[in-house]
This record gives structure tokens, sequence and C-alpha cells, in this order.
């Protein structure tokens, strides 16, 4: 096995053989190459100052993804390209983003602007398509800006992402790609040794031998969590097996009964499916951290560490969702909703891991909506999240699903209100209205820093109401604001190098 | 002076200038604290505290794991402090170290110095304490009802209140409380001492106040002013969280090289900063007002309680200001205006951006919107009236209000140029077709007043060098935040010089070179620095006129200082030209520049005078849409006309006037603050303090500044102050969120606290739905 993280930087491989396993990018950009450009806002991949682009080989074509350095390893660098805030201007000229953020007053104190320009060459080198203030502002919603209040910002990036592709990076991306080929051609390293290790095992059986050798190591997709166990919790986490290597894992196919996720595909990856079931879905995974967290972090690292606030769960267990979990040679298939025992506690083996979910399609007579409440728009953990899926013969409710997040130590389902409400007739609300107070049996939510318990409660009921009113389409009038209406077709997925 | 006002033929003021370090800020070679490039052997100081307590008795302490860990070179605590124990530059009470009790959670106890951050971080993980809790205070209301103060109680007004409040057509009184802010400048709290010879020590530090930061490290060290040097080029941000908020990051600096003799840095993880620094006030507004038939206030009672902390810091200021503020601009004829400084157990709050401002008047803008919505008539019509006008247009601390004509002539603009009267219909038949959603609709006024009310620190230096080669250094003592006052200062030096800006080196703010200032604050920071570097400016000029005269034979009339010449006579000689002639001859080139605020005479204890020299003026029309049945809120539109006298850059002005918007925006609708029960903060980084992001500002978002003569008071190019007074333009959002939830029931005034979050919005609901009327 290799024994060095390669990656291109400043059109160069680099070959890195001593690093600690958890060092960070951000680290390694600031305390090794002294590039100070890259800043470091908040240390846990919520303010964006850190941004840096990262080129990665997508099939035959090269993107650049904007990623924050402070809760990315060293070692998730590797076959891919890192560009900082320094590498953009080239013989003293800006690059357009960069002259544009100038021309237009994008910067003020300065300090978060190297991460909007980072942010804004990934919008730049993707083809979005005609300029459009939402796309930006999704594009965006993992910068903070503390000083302009972001016009001139999103100006800039009207104005200088959404044309012609050509910059530096566009006329030397064959060879880029060449690099990262030749890069790709050797997958898979190790760096340490027993006892302190950062290893990417680059298949399925390699990952099953390393994690049954060392089942106290921590796996690490998008290190969107686990990196802040580094940086904030100061944890000691000498052994890291990154999957980012596995091909197999990372796949996000459609076939005709439903979604089939690899366990490393990420919220970008995925967001084109997931709303093509329905588009409900495309919504939420917009509202989903931000454009950094996910261009890195996978549904399968949201639902392996068992947050009782992780936004897929209650949507994919509404969607009656099964977990392929695997260990050894031998792997199982469960329904999502039981992998969640406890707070904190999964029904996961030891040396077990997640490595793919499947998501059926809706039926003709099923009908989905789900709903994220959060003080923020954009990047917020959700103080409640809530799924419902009604089966309909006609218009009684046949089956219902229904989960929520935030409303109890795992994501869960309303048993006692599901099973009030089979029968009812959609058009009738006397026949649901009642069904609705259950929740207080199914739930007692808890008050914290993001919701109190009441209006946790109330707006569970508020939104089951909401999702039945909708259905029924008895309500003549506009049931969400308008933001949360719209429909969400992601650019990112279109996004590929010019050049190529 | 006076003629300037209407002369427009300026070659660098009053044009939009792009940020002299914008070129650096977008590719990243624009150097922060933490960018400096280490000397060997520089050591990385993290601040420790005991998380287990909120107040207590420190019985002991045990440093022996932190001494020992990988790295450590040295752990101070209050043992350390050769000088006074006590970081604060005002009245007194925040110790640098923990001594024998803990007053809020995240106080520092110690600091450990390591070779690397990481280790200093880890190690300062490793202490245990022993500790005997005291019973906390936490919110104002414990602090009410326990009855403990930082500052005594203060009060103005005129009238007999009392007696007119019973008197009115109308009596509404009611109560509600305004949340604080964390300030989430982008560079956290950062210092960087580097040890000198003697006891010279030079801190770079993140402030806004480097002449305190200087006094305070002197105190602490026990050194005299002389031997320290506080050095500012730039800070990641401010927004009044460096004023005072620096002092203690830069004495940790300064100890550490006391200890070590080698070089430190202190940079503040960003869960630390939030936890051990100080916020925006929170308060809790007491109201109690009398209309006459007409919904004119005749009399109105406010009491304006607020959270301090633990100590005084600048609260003293910050809630004078929040009730010069309770006006608004509104006019009250009998009015009592009453403030209490409440002590908890919980950080210092202190300046931010409004400095107690914003308070005062979402206090006066609740009043009125209760007025209105108890009438049944457009909150705009009831504001309007109470508008100060001639003959009423004594504000209730005695200043008169100068400029009515700027105050109505803003709004009656902005509500012809955003259509509020359509809107306002249009949203009516909204409202009566949708049951979940309700649109809102609010345009409230700005009016700010411009100077410290602490007088002294009404002055500023600067520091002006013309050199042979004709290049300008300048220096003064304002700091640089992103606000644009290097560039604004550069434009006013180059203008009076007649050259180019990229003549003018703007320099980092040193105490060396500008001795004794005032913060850059209160917005006036341009006022102020711009008036002293041109008075410098304007001195080596003088000379180098009576110079040219002389040598030139012509008189100085004759002379004009253009387009980087001289132009003497028929003759252009290059400014660099004149320059070296006038070396040989023995000029002075150099000049410090001083400038201090004339008018201004408030005298706090008889209360009279008048605190301000002017106000700045403008005014926000803000449209919203709730949904009813789950809190969650939108801004839809809003439109602005803001008043900056005559701009000395209107690029920097507008980028003041939308940023201080969506600043006030956030403090108003996400940005909530929360204590859990025991008094620890539970949202103390960016995945739980919500300040908004580019999907928050609404799509349409209309700007405009006010068409001004130019202010009436001889400022700088006749400009007006711009930092604070654009964040009181987001009270517009809160009144039309007000008015939104007002729609479901009218006549009922709700009861919506700040920030209106989804939570607190469906509260205000719940309770209107509930109420009798």
């Amino acid at each position: 096995m290799r024994r060095t993280i390669r990656f291109v930087r400043k059109g160069s491989i680099v070959e890195l053989t001593d690093v600690h396993p958890t060092m960070t990018v951000l680290d390694y950009l600031r305390l090794i190459e002294r590039a100070t450009g890259t800043k470091e806002g908040c240390g846990e991949g919520d303010c964006g100052a850190c941004t840096v682009a990262v080129g990665r080989l997508k099939g035959e074509h090269l993107v650049y993804e904007p990623v924050n350095a402070c809760i990315q390893f060293v070692g998730m660098l590797d076959g891919k390209e890192l560009i900082t805030v320094e590498d953009l201007a080239s013989d003293g000229t800006l690059h357009p983003v960069q002259q544009a953020m100038t021309d237009l007053h994008g910067s003020q104190c300065g300090f978060c602007t190297p991460g909007f320009v980072m942010s804004l060459f990934t919008l730049y080198h993707c083809e979005a398509g005609e300029p459009d203030r939402n796309v930006v502002n999704d594009w965006i919603s993992g910068n903070l800006c503390r000083c302009t209040g972001y016009r001139p910002i999103v100006d800039a990036a009207l104005s200088s992402c959404f044309g012609k592709i050509d910059d530096a990076f566009s006329a030397r991306g064959s060879e880029a790609i060449a690099q990262l080929k030749e890069l790709q051609a050797t997958p898979g390293f190790v760096l340490g040794n027993e006892d302190e290790f950062f290893a990417a095992p680059a298949t399925m059986e390699d990952l099953a031998d390393i994690y049954s050798a060392h089942p106290d190591a921590t796996l690490v997709s998008g290190a969107t969590d686990v990196g802040l166990w580094v940086t904030k919790q100061l944890k000691e986490l000498p052994k890291i097996i990154w999957l980012g290597s596995i091909r197999e894992l990372s796949h996000c196919e459609m076939v005709e009964e439903g979604l089939l996720i690899g366990a490393t595909a990420t919220y970008a990856d995925t967001v084109g499916h997931i709303a093509e079931i329905n588009p409900d879905l495309g919504r939420l995974w917009r509202r989903i951290g931000s454009r950094q967290v996910r261009a890195s972090g996978t549904i399968g690292g949201n639902i392996a560490n068992g947050s009782p606030i992780g936004d897929t769960p209650p949507a994919l267990i509404a969607l009656d969702a099964r977990l392929e979990l695997q260990r050894g040679s031998s792997s199982r298939t469960l329904p999502l909703e039981e992998f969640f025992l406890d707070y904190g506690k999964q029904d996961k083996q030891h040396g077990e891991f997640v490595t793919g979910i499947f998501v059926p399609r809706l039926q003709a007579n099923q009908q989905f909506r789900c709903f994220k409440i959060s003080k923020r728009f954009d990047q917020d953990i959700s103080s409640l999240m809530a799924a419902i899926c009604i089966t309909l013969d006609g218009g009684r409710i046949e089956d219902i699903r229904i989960a929520y997040g935030g409303m109890a130590g795992t994501p869960k389902r309303a048993g006692f209100t599901e099973d009030a409400l089979k029968g009812a007739h959609l058009q009738d609300p006397g026949t649901w209205s009642t069904a609705i107070s259950l929740l207080a049996r199914d739930f007692s939510p808890m008050s914290d820093m993001r919701a109190s318990a009441d209006y946790r409660l109330d707006t569970a009921r508020a939104l089951l109401v909401k999702a039945l009113m909708e259905i029924a389409g008895t309500s003549p009038e506009t049931t969400r604001l308008p933001a949360l209406n719209e429909p969400y077709g992601d650019p990112g997925t279109k996004a590929r190098a010019n050049a190529v | 002076m006076q003629s300037e006002i209407h002369k427009d033929d300026f070659a660098t003021v009053r044009k939009p200038v792009r940020h002299d370090s914008a070129g650096k800020h977008v590719s990243g070679s624009a150097t922060y604290i933490d960018d400096i490039l280490e000397p060997e052997g520089t050591l990385h100081l993290v601040p420790g505290w005991c998380p287990s307590a909120v107040h207590a008795d420190l019985l002991s302490m045990t440093l022996d794991k932190v001494r020992s860990a990988p790295g450590v070179v040295a752990v101070l605590t209050a043992e350390n402090v050769p000088g006074l124990n006590d970081w604060s530059g005002s009245i007194g009470g925040d110790p640098v170290f923990v001594e024998k009790q803990i007053l809020f959670y995240g106080q520092v106890a110690f600091a450990v110095l390591a070779e690397t951050q990481d280790q200093a971080r880890r190690a300062a993980r490793l202490a245990t304490f022993e500790t005997e809790p005291i019973t906390p205070l936490l919110t104002i209301r414990d602090a009410l009802d326990s009855d403990k103060t930082v500052l005594p109680d203060y009060a103005f007004g005129r009238g007999e209140t009392e007696t007119a409040l019973k008197e009115g057509a109308a009596r509404l009184s009611g109560e509600f409380s305004i949340g604080g802010q964390e300030h989430f400048y982008l560079e956290g709290q950062a210092a960087f001492a580097l040890p000198g010879e003697d006891d010279d020590i030079i801190v770079h530090s993140s402030t806004q106040y480097p002449s305190e930061v200087q006094h305070v490290v002197a105190k602490i060290l026990g050194v005299r002013n002389a031997d320290v040097t506080i050095l500012v080029r730039r800070m990641g941000g401010g927004f009044g969280g460096k004023e005072s908020q620096a002092n203690q990051w830069a004495a940790l600096a300064a100890l550490g090289v006391k200890a070590t003799g080698r070089p430190c840095k202190v940079r503040l993880d960003r869960d630390d900063d939030m936890i051990m620094t100080g916020k925006r006030h929170d308060f809790q507004v007491k109201w109690d007002v009398a209309t006459d038939e007409d919904g004119r206030i005749n009399a109105i009672d406010l009491l304006l309680a607020s959270r301090c902390g633990y100590s005084a810091d600048l609260s003293l200021g910050i809630n004078d200001r929040a009730m010069f503020h309770a006006d608004s601009s509104y006019y009250y004829p009998q009015v009592a205006i009453r403030s209490r400084r409440m002590r908890t157990n919980t950080c210092t709050n202190t300046a931010f951006r409004g400095f107690g401002g914003p308070q005062g008047m979402l206090a006066a803008e609740r009043v009125l919107d209760a007025i209105a919505i108890t009438r049944g008539e457009d909150a705009l019509d009831v504001r309007k009236r109470n508008f100060y006008t001639v003959d009423r247009d004594l504000t209730p601390y005695g200043m008169p209000v100068e400029e009515l004509d700027t105050l109505h002539g803003i709004v009656s603009s902005l509500e012809e140029s955003c259509d509020y009267r359509t809107r306002r219909s249009q949203l009516q038949a909204f409202n009566a077709e949708n049951h979940i959603l309700k649109k809102g609709l609010a345009l409230t006024p700005v009016k700010f007043g411009i100077s410290f009310t602490l007088i002294h620190l009404n002055q500023a230096g600067a520091l002006v060098h013309l050199y042979t080669d004709g290049s300008v250094h300048l220096n003064h003592g304002g700091t640089e935040m992103g606000q644009g006052l290097f560039v604004k200062v550069g434009q006013v030096v180059a203008e009076v010089f007649g050259v180019d800006l990229d003549r003018i080196k703007i320099t980092a703010t040193h105490t060396g070179k500008v001795p004794n200032t005032g913060p850059t604050a209160a917005s006036a920071g341009s006022d102020l620095n711009g008036m002293a570097a041109k008075n410098g400016a304007e001195a080596i000029k003088a000379r180098l006129m009576a110079f040219a005269a002389e040598k030139y034979q012509v008189s100085e009339d004759a002379i004009r200082f253009a387009d980087n010449h001289v132009h003497i006579g028929t003759e252009s000689v290059p400014l660099a030209k004149l320059a070296h002639e006038a070396h040989l001859a023995r000029i002075q080139m150099s000049e410090a520049g001083f400038y201090a605020t004339p008018k201004i005479t408030w005298d706090r204890d008889t209360a009279t005078g008048r605190p301000f020299l002017y106000f700045a003026y403008g005014a926000a029309c803000s449209e919203v849409t709730i949904d009813s049945m789950t809190g969650e809120m939108s801004i839809d539109r809003v439109d602005i006309l803001h008043d900056v006298g005559k701009s000395l850059n209107t690029a920097i002005d507008i980028g003041q006037i939308e940023g201080g918007f969506v600043q006030g925006a956030g403090w108003l609708t996400t940005e909530e603050l929360v204590w859990d029960e025991e008094g620890r903060l539970r949202t103390h980084a960016p995945s739980t303090y919500k300040i908004p992001t580019a999907s928050d500002v609404p799509s349409e978002f209309n700007i405009n500044l006010w068409h001004s003569d130019g202010n009436p008071e001889e400022t700088i190019y006749r400009s007006k102050a711009v930092g604070e007074p654009p964040v009181m333009l987001a009270n517009s959002v809160f009144c039309a969120i007000t008015d939104a939830v007002a729609s479901l029931k009218p006549g009922v005034v709700p009861q919506l606290d700040a920030p209106a979050t989804p939570e607190a919005i469906m509260k205000a609901v719940n309770l209107i739905k509930i109420s009798g009327r």
C-alpha cells in the first residue's frame, strides 16, 4: 500500500508522508505552508472563512467544490487538487471573481473575503446557466459576512460567475485532469503505524479487513461532523479510516424501484436524484448545511452518526428507506427506523459499517411532504423536522408514516398518531383533527437553545395539519412562505470544467 | 468652510473610491494579527476557565497537569500580574484573572503558554477546580428582584409626567423584552506581543481603542504608558466588540511576554470568544403613555432596564444612549425616561454598533405601534403625527431637533418612492384572503445623535508627513475595522494636497505616532480623524504656500494644489519638486493635526446641555410575510433612504447602510442568545447562533442616499457619520412583523419580543388569538 498522500497543488504533485492523522487542511496551509490567506473564523465549518476549492474528477470531468478547510483532514485531499485564494491571481491580474469583488465593493473588513472568493471561484467553474440571485444565495449559504449585508457580494457573483469559463484553471484543465487521473490510478494509501494512522482503503475488501483489525478506528467520510470532534472537543482520534477512496461506496443510482445511495455519496451528489422522488426532498437537501457541507458531507454519515437532529433520517424513515450494513464479509439490511435504538445508540455491531441506503420511489397513490423548521433559512440545524408519507385509497388514508427529528432522542415515528389517522378522510378534517393531538402521546420533546418543548410540540402538530391540508388540496391559499416553495434544481450537478 | 457646502468640484472626496485594501482582501494578502509571520520562539497563549462554575467562590485551582502537559512553557494566574489585575479602561472591576470569586461562566482563571496553539488548548482543559457555588443572578428579572445594579439609576425628562399620564384621552401601557446580540466579528479577539529592551513591549492588537489598550497593558504590567506601543493595521470586524473587550487579550499576551521573554500570541477560539466576551445589552422595557384624541403623545414614562453583566464596562454610556434615543423621532411633551443598569452573573455586556440607541429607539417604536394598532390607524400616520415639528422640537434632554426638514423630507420621500399607500392596500387585500400567511408593512424613522456623550472622547489626532518625493505618510488615531475609515481619511488628505490617492501611504494605527486618542466608535471615526488629518495636511500645505509664494513671487491666492502638481501663477510644479525645494529651504513638512468637536456641552449631573453635534437621519420601509402556523418569516422587500450629509465616499457609505441594516435585522430576527437555567451560554458558536446569510437579505432591497445639502454643522466636507445609524433602519422589520401579527386580530397589540424568531412570532400569534378582544 502507498505510504504517502498525493495531491495537486499549484500545478505540481505534492507528496506528504509525515502528517498527523487529524491534521486539518487549514492547519496544513497556515502552519506548514505558511499560506495565511485562508482564514479561521470558527473552526467548525459554519462560517466559511476557510473555504478552499478542491478539484476532483467526476467521471471524465474536473469539478471544483468549495470545502471548509478547518474540518477537512489533509489525507482527504488525496487524488485531488487544492486551490486557495493565493492561487487565483495570475501574473498580477486578479481572477474575474476577485476583480468583480473589488469593483463592486464586496469586501469591508476582508476577513471573510478569501472564503467568499473561493466559493465564487467554484461557482465560476460551474455551468450555472442564467444569472440567478437564488443560485448565488444558495452557493454562498456557507459563507458568513458580518459587514456588507451580502448585496455587493451577490452582485459580484452575478456579474462574474455566469459567463464563459475562461481563466488560468480552465486553460490548464486537461493537464490537471491528466494529473488527477495519474493520481487516481493508484488509489488507497496508509500513513502512520498500527497505533496511529490515517488509512484510505481502496476497496470494500480492504475496508472490511482493516476495520475488522481495528474496530476502534474512526470511520470518516466527509468529516463535517468528525472534524468538529477534533477541532472543538479536542478528541484524540489516533486511527482514522477514510472511506473516500472506495469508488463503489460513492454511487448514487436511480433504479426502477427506487434510489440506491452509497454510504459516501454526498448531499451534492444525491440532490438531483432525491428531488426526483419528491420536490420537498430537493428543498430539504438545499437547506442541509451549506454548499461546503453538502460537497463533503454524506447521507451515510448523516445516518451513521445517529444524531437526533440529522435532517435526512426523518424524511428517509417516512419513505421507508432501508439501510445496508456490512461487517467483515457479511452484510444485512434493515428498515432505517430500526437502526436508531436510542439517543447515541444505533443497531450497529463492533466493526460493522453502513454501506448504502435504498430509498423506494413513491407509488402513484402515495403523497409525501417534509418540513424543516429552524431559526435561519439556510445553514441551520433544524429545531424540528417533520416528514409525512401517506398512502391513499381514494380520499381515505390507507396508511401513513410520520417521522420527526428534534422531537426525541432519535429520529422517530409518531406511532399513536399514525394509527389514529389510518382510515381518516383527507377531505373531512373532522376525521383527522383529533388524531393530531395524539402527538403529545408520541413525543415529549425537550427544550434547548433551538426551541422550547412547547414550541416543538405545537409546531409538530401544525406541520402535520399543514401536510394534510396540502395533500387534501382543500385550502385555496398558499400554505408556505414563497422561499419554501421554490423548486430546487441544483446547478451543481451540472458542474464541470469548461476546458475539458 | 461655509462655501464647501455648495462646492462640488472635488477630485477625491465625495467619490465612490474602493476600499484601500480591497485588492489585498480578495487575494488573501491583507494581514491580520494571526497572519503576522511569527519570530522563532513565539509562544501561544490560551486562557483557561472553570467549566463547572457560573458564580462561585474559588477555593482552589490545581494546575499541575496543565504545567506538565506537552509543550507547556508557563502557566499564569493572578499571582503573575505585576501591576493591577484589572483590564477595565473605564470604571473598573474586570479582573484579568479570577482571584477569589468567579463572577460568570467563562471567566478567565489562568492562562497557558505553549509552543503551539493546539498544545495550549489541550493543556488548558486539564485544570481542576474546587469551588463553592453561589446562586447567580442571570436575567434582568433576577437582578431587578434582588435590586442589584452595576451603576446608579439615572433619569431625565420634563413636566409632570405622572399626573399627565392620568389626564390624556387614552392611556396605554405595556412591557416587552429586547434581546442582546453577539458581535460575531469574523476575526475573533487576537493580540500578538513582542518583547523589546528594558520594559518595552509592542503589542499588535485587534482593537478599536489602541490608546486604552496601551494604558491598560501598562497598568497591568506596572510599567509606564511610554513603555508600551500598540499597533493596529486592521481588524476583521469590530462592531463595538473590540472597543473595551480587546484589552484583556492584549494584556494576556503582554503578561506572557513578561513571564517568558518570548513573543506571545493570543487568538481566541470562537467558542471561547463568544462565551468570554461581552455582547449587546438585552433590555426589558416598561412603557406607559397617554395620548390626546388624535393619538398624539401627551405624556410618556419609559423604564429601560438592561442586563449589564458582572461589571460596569461601558454600560454607563450605553444606557445613557438608550435613553437619548428613546424618543426615536417623536416629540414627548411630558416625559420621564428612566434607566436601570442591572448586575448579573453573565459576561460584561459592552458596546455594539448603536451603543444602546437601537434598544431605546425600538422601545419608542413599540409605543407608536401600540397607539396605532389600538386606534385602528396606519402606524405611519400616527408616527408622522408625533414627529418633531416647529415648536415641538425639544428632545427629552433639552437639545432641539434642528433639521426638521430632513426628518420630514426623508420619511415623506420614502413613503412615496416605496409606494407605501398602494402596498398597504394590496397587503390588506392579501391578508383578507389568506389565513395562514400574513403580511406586514412598516416604515420607521432613524434619528441618531452623533458625538460621544462622554465629552473628552470627542478629540482626535493625526500625523502627516510629506516626503521629498511627494509621497505622503498618513497616520491617525482611528482604526480600520472594515468601515473604510482609512480610505476616507486618505481621500481627505489627497484632496488637501491635490494628489492622487495612491500618493497617500495609509499606515497602521500606532500609539507612538498619535497618542491619547479616543476609541474608533460612536460612528465618529471619519468626523474626528478626517478633521484632524485635514488640519495636519493643511498646516503643511500652508507652509508650502507661503514658501512657494515667496520663491515664485506670486500671491498665495494664485497657488493651487491639484493633479499632483502645485499650480503657481502660470507655472505648474510637480508636488514632489516643490516638496524637495521646500526641504532644502528647511520648511517643516510634518504636522500633528488635532481636532476637538465643537458645541457639545452635555452635563450629565444636571441633565442639561447639548450632547450631540448633530443627528444623522434615515428611514426604512420593510415588508414581511409570516406563517401563522409555524412562526416562520421572510423579509420580502426593503426600501431605505438615508442621510449621510454630503457623502465622503458613496460606495463606502452605501456599504455601511446595507451592512448595518442587515446586522440590525439579524439582531431582531434570527440572532438569539440563549443561556441555560444554570447560566451557561448555549449559543457560543455559529452552529447555534445564527447571523444572517445571503438568503435572509430581501431580493428587493432598494437603498438610496438622501439628497442632502450637506451637514449644517461644519463637519469634514459636510459629511455625516454613518457607522451606527443604519442598524436602526432594521426596526422597520420588527415593526412589520408586529403589523403582520396584529392583522390576526385588529385592535390588539401583539406581545412580540425581540428577537422575532419563529418561536417568538408563534408566541405572539398564540397570545393574540386567545386575547379577549
